[in-house]
């Protein structure tokens, strides 16, 4: 088991993480460094300030007109159209003066026992009275998702282009290839949780919304900087929102979502529109997916302590329930065989290993494992450094395992409100499978002074090694690349991930090159 | 013959046991069904504990378990005809009038008959089981003018009981045909039977509930307007008489009796919701997955195998499992792989994978095909655009068009070459014969469209480069005009297309003779008269979209077949050891890109793009209509299945420069 004790210590404050190299992480303070760093075309920064906010939702715009009596019959279908059954009662049993006292009475107790019925239900499940901002907030991948300019992130799984959705409820699409960076605006495009790009595919964007899921069709020729809302594809389903979470098989054909408020998890078949609810009992919801990289098994986790893996041949699914808390994160290993995971918490990070079928036996149900293992344990640790003693540590927010199955980030919460104050931080482990599963430290990565990393991805096909981007609290992003040998080109399988690194890549090599050549010593 | 004691071997021995195991779950089902029906019919908010023992004491008695075997054969019955009318391509009217005639074909009045007779009987059942006042048809009355002696009289509820399942069974037969219920559709998301029964239960309770709301509500129309002319009918067959005593039911106060109204409703929820579980459970049992074998040691067992039976048409559920077999062994199988790039034993011949991908590449050569020309019938007579001269409409694409008609033309003969135009020529070739064109119907202008355009756009027709023989006779044969056909033999043929059909003194469209001028006039003016009346051009018109969702009616086999083939060339960068599929790749990809080719330029037609109308609480199934939205998204994924796989491997395949230039495309990811 790997401890967070065995770490080098973290650097001292105003340095920041620029690469690994040689085996050890290289830090420059700087300002050419930062300057070299900024000047690459990939290292964005997003001033809050820059970004034009909604200041108000669209229903208290109600306020600046003047309050005109309509019929009952009028505000009764505004009401059922705005505000559903608990809407329509509501207005019933405030207009006394319309409406025979027996009805008004008889809505007053009608809503009164939707009252109590939806109370209990969400004693059982608390996660359903948050709003869905809330909601979404709790349960994103992205640390203090509501504060952050850069809600989600997404690098395409082939070329190097990758999706910044931002604070505005906006979506960049940035191609070092190419001039245009096109916005996309969608009417329905609003608390964007989670984005995805199709694989095997060059223009499929899939977002989740706060009502819907949006599919944009961004053509990489077109020199349009703003798509209209035509190449957008609106994927809903009564009840499933808000969407908190997505997936797209690794063969691009399937997209499954989630949401913590439907027990049932959707399975998409995005061009026909039309989809297959997988539901069973137990979890209230689901939260978060991941797809393994071979296509085999997809990781649901719900609200509850509970989470489920389903073998995606037949859709049967495995529960695991856990001991504390729901599961926060996962990842799985390139090969699809293991799952890591975190619990709410706990500090300690879990694996999971699932022992392939026997070849040609057409077994649907998948044999797993029957306990997970501890591999690391990542509680609070603290550090002698120059400055004093810094203390690091705590519970997990997310995961990424890169490609290669060579490095592990480890986003930690930190805990602000603390008086020692431990700061958010990215612990990186190295990670070998065979001939035995192994965590090795690594180190910390740190951005400049104040900023807390809030979301990070592996590049997926980083030709030199690892490419792990991060954005910050500040509202930059940038890219630490880890350059490595990796111990062999990793066997996949063969239903599987097409995300094979390959040598001989042209142009993206290139591009590479100019990006991170100056680093290399 | 062969394929048919083929064909014969599959439906004996898998598809007829299948229906047959849903048939036997849907007799199971049927007692809880019912006794849920007798609990929701009889609850009386009031006694609810009279309710359940009167409930109970009725499912117990002999009348009960006779209509309950009466409620089996009708289940049998529905099943039998499940079975008869399935189809796995549906049958898309392009215009009303084809509608109706659908509608009118004497199959399917067989089936409304037999459905109307059905719900007679289940209505009958019905009215058993509430008892009370719809029990009899009968009923002893005292006569209105004093006469003692105690006549029989209509009892009208039994009988607006059995007329609303008589209408109820012939507007589900009805809604069948509109709605294709008869379509049996294959799904992506692969699910064990109880599962997938289990997830569309509570579809199927709301969709039969909403259903029996808008067939009661028909009904009553219905019967408040014409519910004389049955009630008269009966009274004087069955000699009984009208009790005048008692309130007419064919009147508006007589059919605002809620509890009747419920009765109705839930009886008529009761029928549909067994003949839809019926329904659901056939869809589910047939459409399971058929594992075949992929070679075979004994010669008695080879017409069973993979390779073999790709290649039969009939039946088309045979041809359908085969390629979804194909498509899931390729993703999923890497055992069954291994035997598709085997070697034969002696010879050392890649049989199964030779037969595999030429069937395949066939199915898509064919749609190629189609689309080409469905895209000429259409550029030629519908737009505007064809005005200018044809070699501007001479793009990429028909360059390769062109010669493969060339190649067609020329007398050598036409083997399958590794160029693209090959495939063209193959399957022109092979095109016409295909059952899978069966239910093509391209023709999207409409019949009344503008005669000047078309007068216009006929020269240029025939000075395009492949005006002639192997295009004119698409036109000609796949362009059924209303009344326009003699108009455009005349113009279009050419002695070299078709001597036989074309009279010779209108042979020479340049110079026409006056009485020809006049006798075109007429008609012209006939057709623009004829086009305003509203009826006619409402039974005429094409429904925009029909054709296209005609032309990919099925698309399935096609989806499976690049998903099958795409997965099989990805696991063959490892797994093929003897290099079977290397030899076929150029053909594989060529075939790909002159289909994404077709594919595109069909997508740019109006129309074609537009996404139908999400239908939402029928039993139909409407995946049929974004077929060709599934068809262009596997297609690119497939292809760049490939193009990743092999990245730039890919570059010592021989190909034209046309189809580099596609590739390289696909292989800098800018598609």
């Amino acid at each position: 088991m790997c401890s967070l004790a065995l770490f080098p210590p973290p650097l001292p404050s105003g340095q920041t993480t620029l690469c690994e190299s040689n085996n050890e992480l290289l830090s420059g303070a700087t300002t050419e460094d930062r300057l070299k760093q900024e000047s690459s075309p990939l290292s964005l920064y997003f001033p809050r300030e820059s970004l034009k906010l909604h200041s108000r939702t669209e229903s208290s715009s109600k306020a600046a007109f003047l309050d005109h009596s309509e019929t009952l019959w009028m505000r009764s279908a505004a009401a059922w159209r705005d505000g559903g059954l608990t809407g329509l009662l509501n207005e019933i049993t405030n207009s006394h003066t319309d409406v025979p006292k027996c009805l008004s009475v008889s809505s007053g107790c009608i809503l009164a026992l939707l009252r109590k019925i939806s109370s209990f239900h969400g004693s059982l499940f608390p996660h359903l009275t948050l709003s869905s901002e809330d909601m979404i907030a709790e349960f994103s991948q992205v640390l203090n998702w509501s504060d952050c300019v850069v809600r989600a992130f997404a690098w395409h799984p082939h070329t190097d282009k990758f999706a910044v959705a931002l604070l505005d409820d906006s979506i960049k699409i940035y191609n070092p290839k190419s001039v245009t960076t096109p916005t996309l605006k969608h009417r329905l495009q609003r608390s964007v949780a989670a984005v995805q790009w199709k694989p095997l595919c060059a223009s499929a964007l899939a977002v989740a919304c706060q009502n819907c899921l949006l599919v944009w069709h961004v053509d990489p020729c077109s020199l349009s900087t703003r798509p209209s809302s035509g190449c957008a594809q609106v994927l809903s389903h009564p009840g499933h929102s808000p969407v908190t979470s997505i997936a797209w098989s690794p063969s691009g054909s399937l997209l499954v979502s989630a949401s913590p408020m439907d027990t049932a998890m959707m399975v998409w078949d995005v061009a026909s529109e039309s989809c297959v609810p997988l539901q069973r009992v137990g979890g209230g919801g689901v939260s978060f997916l991941s797809w393994s990289p071979d296509g085999s098994h997809v990781l649901a986790s719900t609200p509850s302590a509970l989470f489920r893996v389903w073998e995606t041949r037949m859709w049967t699914c495995e529960r695991w329930p856990c001991v504390k808390g729901r599961c926060q994160s996962g990842c799985w290993s390139p090969d699809g065989s293991r799952l890591l995971f975190t619990v709410l918490g706990e500090m300690v990070i879990y694996a999971l290993t699932f022992t392939d079928t026997p070849a040609g036996v057409p077994t649907s149900t998948s044999k797993g494992p029957q306990a997970a293992a501890v591999v690391a344990d990542l509680s609070e640790t603290t550090f002698n450094t120059p400055n004093g003693d810094v203390i690091i540590g705590g519970e997990i927010q997310s995961l990424a395992w890169d490609p290669t199955g060579e490095r592990l980030a480890v986003l930690l919460k930190g805990d602000p409100q603390a008086a020692d104050r431990r700061p958010a931080i990215i612990a990186v482990f190295k990670t070998r499978t065979n001939p035995i599963f192994e965590l090795l430290p690594c180190g910390f990565i740190q951005g400049e002074l104040g900023a807390e990393p809030r979301l990070m991805q592996f590049h997926p096909n980083f030709q030199h090694g690892a490419l792990l981007t991060v954005c910050w609290s500040s509202g930059r992003i940038t890219h630490v690349p880890f350059y490595f040998m990796g111990a062999g080109v990793p066997h996949f399988g063969l239903s599987g991930s097409p995300s094979v690194p390959r040598p001989q890549a042209g142009p993206a090599d290139f591009s590479n090159h100019s990006l991170f050549t100056e680093l290399i010593s | 013959m062969f394929s048919a004691e083929q064909s014969c071997w599959f439906v004996r021995k898998v598809i007829c046991w299948r229906a047959a195991a849903s048939i036997a779950w849907a007799v199971l089902l049927l007692p809880p069904i019912t006794a849920v029906f007798v609990i929701l019919s009889k609850f009386s908010l009031l006694h609810p504990i009279q309710t359940i023992s009167e409930c109970l004491s009725l499912l117990t008695s002999a009348s009960a378990v006779f209509s309950l075997i009466l409620l089996c054969g009708v289940i049998l019955m529905v099943g039998f005809l499940n079975l008869e009318y399935y189809t796995v391509i549906p049958t898309i009217a392009c215009s009303k009038i084809a509608l109706l005639g659908q509608l009118l074909h004497p199959r399917q009045l067989v089936n409304s008959l037999v459905h109307c007779i059905m719900g007679i009987i289940v209505a009958w059942c019905c009215a058993i089981t509430i008892g009370g006042r719809y029990e009899t048809l009968g009923y002893p009355c005292a006569q209105s003018d004093g006469d003692s002696s105690p006549q029989m009289c209509l009892n009208e509820y039994h009988l607006i009981l059995l007329l609303a399942g008589a209408f109820v069974g012939f507007s589900y037969s009805l809604l069948g045909v509109i709605h294709n219920m008869n379509y049996v559709s294959f799904h992506t998301v692969q699910q064990y039977k109880y599962l997938r029964f289990k997830g569309s239960l509570p579809l199927v309770v709301k969709c039969s509930a909403t259903q029996a709301l808008k067939s009661v509500r028909n009904y009553v129309v219905v019967y408040l307007f014409l519910g004389y002319i049955p009630k008269a009918w009966i009274c004087k067959t069955l000699n009984l008489h009208l009790n005048s005593s008692a309130h007419p039911l064919d009147s508006i106060a007589g059919l605002l009796d809620f509890s009747l109204l419920y009765h109705l409703w839930i009886s008529a929820s009761f029928l549909l919701f067994t003949w839809h579980i019926t329904l659901l459970l056939f869809r589910i049992f047939v459409t399971e997955v058929y594992s075949f074998p992929v070679q075979s040691s004994f010669t008695e067992d080879v017409h069973q195998c993979l390779p073999k039976v790709l290649t039969d048409n009939q039946p088309m559920i045979l041809k359908f499992l085969a390629l979804q077999d194909l498509a899931l062994l390729s993703q999923h199988s890497p055992s069954r792989r291994c035997e598709v790039f085997s070697l034969s034993q002696p010879g050392g011949h890649p049989h199964n994978w030779n037969a595999i991908s030429k069937e395949c590449m066939s199915l898509l050569a064919d749609l190629t095909q189609r689309l080409v020309a469905y895209h000429d019938t259409v550029a030629t007579n519908g737009r505007a655009k064809s005005l200018s001269t044809g070699s501007e409409r001479k793009t990429s694409s028909e360059t390769s068009v062109t010669s493969g008609t060339d190649d067609l033309m020329s007398p050598r003969p036409t083997f399958l070459m590794k160029t693209p135009a090959s495939v063209f020529a193959r399957s022109i070739v092979g095109g016409p014969q295909s059952p899978l064109t069966a239910p093509f119907t391209p023709d999207l202008d409409s019949p009344f469209a503008s005669p000047a355009l078309r007068r216009l756009t006929a020269p240029v027709e025939q000075c395009s480069p492949w005006f002639g023989t192997v295009q004119s006779p698409h036109v000609m044969r796949r362009g059924p005009k209303l009344w326009s056909t003699s108009t455009d033999s005349q113009v279009n043929g050419s002695p070299q297309s078709s001597p036989a059909s074309v009279p010779s003194p209108k042979q020479e469209p340049s110079k026409p003779s006056l009485l020809a001028q006049f006798l075109q006039n007429r008609k012209e003016q006939v057709k623009n008269f004829l086009a305003k009346r509203v009826l006619i051009m409402y039974l005429f018109n094409k429904l925009p979209e029909a054709s296209s969702q005609a032309l990919f009616a099925d698309s399935q086999a096609h989806i499976w077949a690049l998903e099958g083939l795409s997965y099989l060339v990805q696991a063959s960068f490892s797994e093929d050891q003897f290099g079977v599929v290397q030899t076929t790749l150029p053909s594989i990809l060529s075939c790909m890109l002159v289909l994404q080719e077709a594919v595109d330029r069909h997508f740019k037609l109006p129309h074609a793009s537009s996404k139908p109308v999400r239908s939402t609480g029928s039993m139909g199934d409407s995946t049929y209509k974004t077929l060709r939205f599934a068809l262009r998204a596997t297609l690119k994924t497939a292809i760049y299945r490939i193009t990743t796989m092999f990245g730039n491997h890919l570059n010592a395949i021989q190909m034209s420069a046309e189809h580099r230039k596609r590739l390289q495309q696909f292989l800098e990811y800018k598609e």
